[in-house]
Order: structure tokens, then C-alpha cells, then sequence
């Protein structure tokens, strides 16, 4: 039994000024709690789907839409996207802090958990490696009103043990709270490694 | 190819060495602030009542007594071009901030939908099909002249590069990945416009105030000099300037002269303030 599940239905979608159609007629759903992957080959449309599932994209056919028990009448998107490549996620005039408290007061034991040291907070954005900058954009992300989670290869450019790392932590998150997410990723290890259920984007894309 | 210091070296080489660019620009702003500066609070402590007349001594050349010589009632012209200039500033002053204000709002506004940005791109086009001076002669006039009624001409008229500039800014600030997950964090437009756009838009906006000085200093001037502008009883440069020209014909060429080129050089001074300014801030637009 479910709480909530959120289902994307019949997508299609161009680029705006392009003729070519990325995605068709796709429908994909992710329930709560659950873990699934999705691999296809590169420009196949996987990062396109993501923004189109956590509401980037404005201009659509089809519909992306969330069945809640609960129903919660927050401001706050409950589909949060976890870019690869966190740097263009944070505004380069903050400090890391204020990134933070943009989406949420995060409790100390979290910052603990994924090791951020306390004066990574009050570091510039360029003033921090990439996987320490991909740290706090999963924090970030994991809002205590976030139902879904889309990570978009978001661990492709860490080394091994820090992938572990993330990865550990934010299964077990995610099982605390009941958090489904959507894996894209190009390691057929990891999403193997992870995922309840895999879908292959070939299969569901009818281009 | 290698680049050939020795040749490329600036022609103010002798006076700076070679200190780095910043302080170099830091150096320059600074001093050239303190002259305006100088200038402003001076021409405060001028009271245009205590500038003597005396016509023993009137349309006399410039001395080391008089520098800018004197007028045909005695009066010293180089206390006179100090207070027009002192004027002049504080005008330019108000008008930069009022136009840079309606920048801001407008630009702003733009971001708030579709019909915003319509209505301020017609406004834009609109006022860029009027000549400024006419548009600041009618509404001088229409206000009544005076200091108020330039004020408003002027900075009704010099808001549009700003506003372009900062709705062209705004707009890419605005397609960035942290303005859309800012959204999707809940936040507000408005609380976006606070926090993400306006300290981005800070740089901009003081450089797009400081560059409308010296138009403003120029336009109030030279419609103050057509008679459209300030009361003959201000002391200000546009009438010194009209005055003096009766006066020409009988060879008191110092009477236009010192004036006119003293403004001149004080626009000529925002110029390089505003210049150096965008260098500090935004370096890699100085090029342009
Ligand atoms: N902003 C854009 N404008 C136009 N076309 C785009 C844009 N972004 C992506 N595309 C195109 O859409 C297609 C799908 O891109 P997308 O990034 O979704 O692929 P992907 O499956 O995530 O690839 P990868 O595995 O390499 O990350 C590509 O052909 C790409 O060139
Ligand atoms: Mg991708």
C-alpha cells in the first residue's frame, strides 16, 4: 500500500524552436518509497524527462501529476531534481548557508551525516570541490516536504567511495521518509546496485 | 605572439608605475571623487549674496586675484563657476538617482509577466522617439521651471539604457538553473527579485546612475542656457553662459570661457568615474 505516487502520463515534448520531437508519448510513475532506475543511451531524453517530472519545463502535451493521501497544500515542489553538475545550482553571490536555508533549516546531524565541515558553510560556491558541492545540493533537496527525488546522474563525476557514501545515505533517508526516487544514471552497476525496478527509456519513448 | 608590455604601456605609466590594475582604477575613482566632492561642498559655502560686486574692477582679465577674471559688475567669476558647478552636481546628482530609481522599478516590472514586459518595452520605444531635449524643455516648462521641473525632464528622459540593461540581465538571471530551483523551493517572485536579482544588479545600477550624470549636468545647462531651464536669479553655469554671450562681442572672452570649460572637465570627470567604476565591477565588460 501507497501513499502517494507521482505519474508522468503521455508526455511528448520538443525543444522550443526545434521540429524533432525528444520525447513521445511517454508515461512513467514512481511511488513512494520506491527506488527505480532509468537508463537509455546518452541524448536519448533521460535529463529532458527529468526537468519535465520536477516542473523546469512550462510547455508539454501530457500530464505530470502527483496522487497524495496526504493531501498538502505547501508552496514547496514535492519533485525536487538533483542536477549532475550542482555548480549552476547555486547562486554564485551566496554563500553556501544561504543555499541551504533557501529550501530548508537543516538540522545539524544531517550536515554531520553527509560530513560537511561547518566552515564549508561559509564558503562561496566556487570555493568548494564539485562533491562537496553536489553534497549540499542533495541536502538542499531533501526539504522535509519532498515526496520524490529525481537524481540526474548525480554522482557521475565523484569517486567511488564518496558515491558509496551518498548513495547510503540517501537510501536510508529516503526509506526514513518515505521518499521515492527517480535513478538516471549511465553505471548499469549502480542502478542495478540500487533500484527496486529498472526502466529503459528506449522502451517507454515511442520517438 | 607574445604581447609587448614595453610598447602597450599606458601614457599615465609615469604617474601610477606599476601598480595593478585595480588600485590603479581604485586610485583614479577615488580622486576624482574628491574633486567633485571638493567641488560640491565648496560651492555650498559660497553665498551668492557675498560675491561682491565692485565695478571698479569689472570686466577686468584673469589675474592671479580673479583666475576666471571678473564681470561687468566686478563680481568674481571664478566663485561664480564654482557655485554654478556646485549646482550643476547637485542637479545631476538628483536627476541620476531619480532616473536610476525608475530604472529599477521598471525593470523589475518587466520580469512580473508577459504584459509587464510589453508595456515596458512600448514605454522604452515610446521615449526614445521623443529628442530629450524637447521632452525636457515641455516638461521644465510644464512644471513650472526651476529645479524640480529639470530634475524630473531629465531623469524622465535618461532611464532607458539603464532599464535596458537591467531587463536584458534580469532575463538571463532569470532562465538560471538557481532562479528555477528557487521556485521550486516555493519562493515568491518578489522574494526572488530581492534576493536573487537585486544584489546581481547592484554593480549595473550604480554604474548606469554615475554614467547619467554627465548628460544630466550637460542637458541641464544647455536648456538652462536656451532660457528654458533655472531662473535667471540661479547661479548657475546655462546662465552664466547666456549672460556672458552680450558680452563677448567686446572681447571678455573669459567671461564664456572659464565656465564652459570648467563644466567641460567636471563632465568629462564622471565620465572617467563611471568608466572606471564598470572596469572595477564587472571586468569583463570593460572591454566592450
Ligand atoms: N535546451 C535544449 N535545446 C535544444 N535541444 C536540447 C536542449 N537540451 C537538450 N537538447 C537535446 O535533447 C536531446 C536529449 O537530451 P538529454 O540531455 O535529455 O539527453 P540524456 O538522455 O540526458 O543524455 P545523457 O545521457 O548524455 O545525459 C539531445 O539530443 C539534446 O541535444
Ligand atoms: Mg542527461
Amino acid at each position: 500500500m501507497f501513499m502517494a505516487e507521482l505519474k508522468a502520463n503521455n508526455i511528448s515534448f520538443k525543444y522550443n524552436g526545434t521540429n524533432e520531437w525528444i520525447l513521445k508519448d511517454l508515461s512513467i510513475s514512481l511511488k513512494d518509497s520506491q527506488v527505480k532506475g532509468l537508463i537509455g543511451e546518452s541524448g536519448g531524453g533521460k535529463s529532458t524527462l527529468c526537468k519535465i517530472l520536477a516542473g523546469y519545463e512550462d510547455y508539454f502535451e501530457g500530464e505530470v501529476k502527483i496522487d497524495d493521501l496526504n493531501t498538502n497544500s505547501s508552496k514547496i515542489n514535492p519533485v525536487q531534481l538533483i542536477f549532475q553538475h550542482p555548480e549552476k545550482t547555486m547562486n554564485p553571490k551566496w554563500k553556501m548557508k544561504r543555499s541551504l536555508d533557501e529550501s530548508w533549516e537543516v538540522s545539524d546531524d544531517i550536515l554531520e551525516k553527509f560530513g560537511i565541515k561547518e566552515n564549508w558553510l561559509n564558503r562561496w560556491s566556487n570555493e568548494l570541490s564539485g562533491g562537496e558541492l553536489q553534497k549540499f545540493s542533495i541536502i538542499r533537496a531533501l526539504n522535509p516536504k519532498t515526496k520524490f527525488l529525481i537524481a540526474d546522474e548525480i554522482t557521475t563525476m565523484l569517486d567511488a567511495v564518496t558515491q558509496v557514501q551518498i548513495w547510503k545515505l540517501l537510501l536510508s533517508i529516503a526509506k526514513k521518509r518515505k521518499i521515492g526516487i527517480l535513478v538516471v544514471s549511465h553505471d548499469k552497476e549502480l542502478v542495478h546496485e540500487v533500484c527496486d525496478e529498472i526502466a529503459h527509456l528506449n522502451d517507454i519513448n515511442h520517438v | 605572439m607574445s604581447f609587448d608590455k614595453e610598447r602597450f604601456k599606458s601614457p599615465y605609466s609615469f604617474l601610477f608605475g606599476n601598480m595593478n590594475l585595480r588600485t590603479k582604477t581604485l586610485l583614479i575613482i577615488s580622486l576624482v571623487g574628491f574633486v567633485l566632492l571638493a567641488i560640491a561642498i565648496n560651492s555650498f559655502f559660497i553665498n551668492v549674496d557675498n560675491i561682491t560686486t565692485n565695478f571698479a574692477i569689472k570686466n577686468s582679465q584673469p589675474s592671479l586675484q580673479h583666475p576666471f577674471g571678473t564681470d561687468w559688475m566686478g563680481r568674481d567669476m571664478f566663485s561664480r563657476t564654482i557655485k554654478g558647478l556646485g549646482l550643476s552636481i547637485v542637479i545631476g546628482g538628483l536627476a541620476s538617482i531619480l532616473s536610476a530609481i525608475i530604472a529599477v522599478f521598471l525593470g523589475l516590472s518587466s520580469t512580473l509577466g508577459r504584459y509587464f514586459d510589453h508595456a515596458v518595452n512600448s514605454m522604452t520605444d515610446l521615449f526614445l522617439s521623443i529628442p530629450h531635449i524637447l521632452l525636457i524643455i515641455l516638461v521644465s516648462i510644464s512644471l513650472g521651471g526651476g529645479i524640480s521641473g529639470i530634475v524630473v525632464g531629465i531623469s524622465l528622459t535618461h532611464w532607458i539604457p539603464l532599464t535596458r540593461v537591467l531587463r536584458a540581465e534580469i532575463k538571463q538571471i532569470n532562465t538560471s538553473t538557481y532562479v528555477k530551483l528557487s521556485k521550486n523551493f516555493g519562493r515568491t517572485k518578489l522574494w526572488i527579485a530581492k534576493n536573487h536579482l537585486l544584489p546581481l544588479l547592484i554593480p549595473q545600477i550604480v554604474v548606469g546612475t554615475i554614467l547619467v550624470f554627465p548628460h544630466a549636468i550637460m542637458h541641464e545647462a544647455s536648456v538652462t542656457f536656451l532660457g528654458f531651464g533655472l531662473s535667471p536669479h540661479e547661479p548657475a553655469i546655462g546662465i552664466i553662459l547666456a549672460e556672458s554671450m552680450k558680452y563677448l562681442s567686446n572681447g571678455s572672452w573669459w567671461l564664456a570661457f572659464f565656465p564652459g570649460l570648467s563644466l567641460l572637465i567636471i563632465v568629462l570627470l564622471f565620465d572617467l568615474i563611471g568608466d572606471n567604476l564598470q572596469k572595477l565591477l564587472d571586468p569583463t565588460q570593460a572591454n566592450e
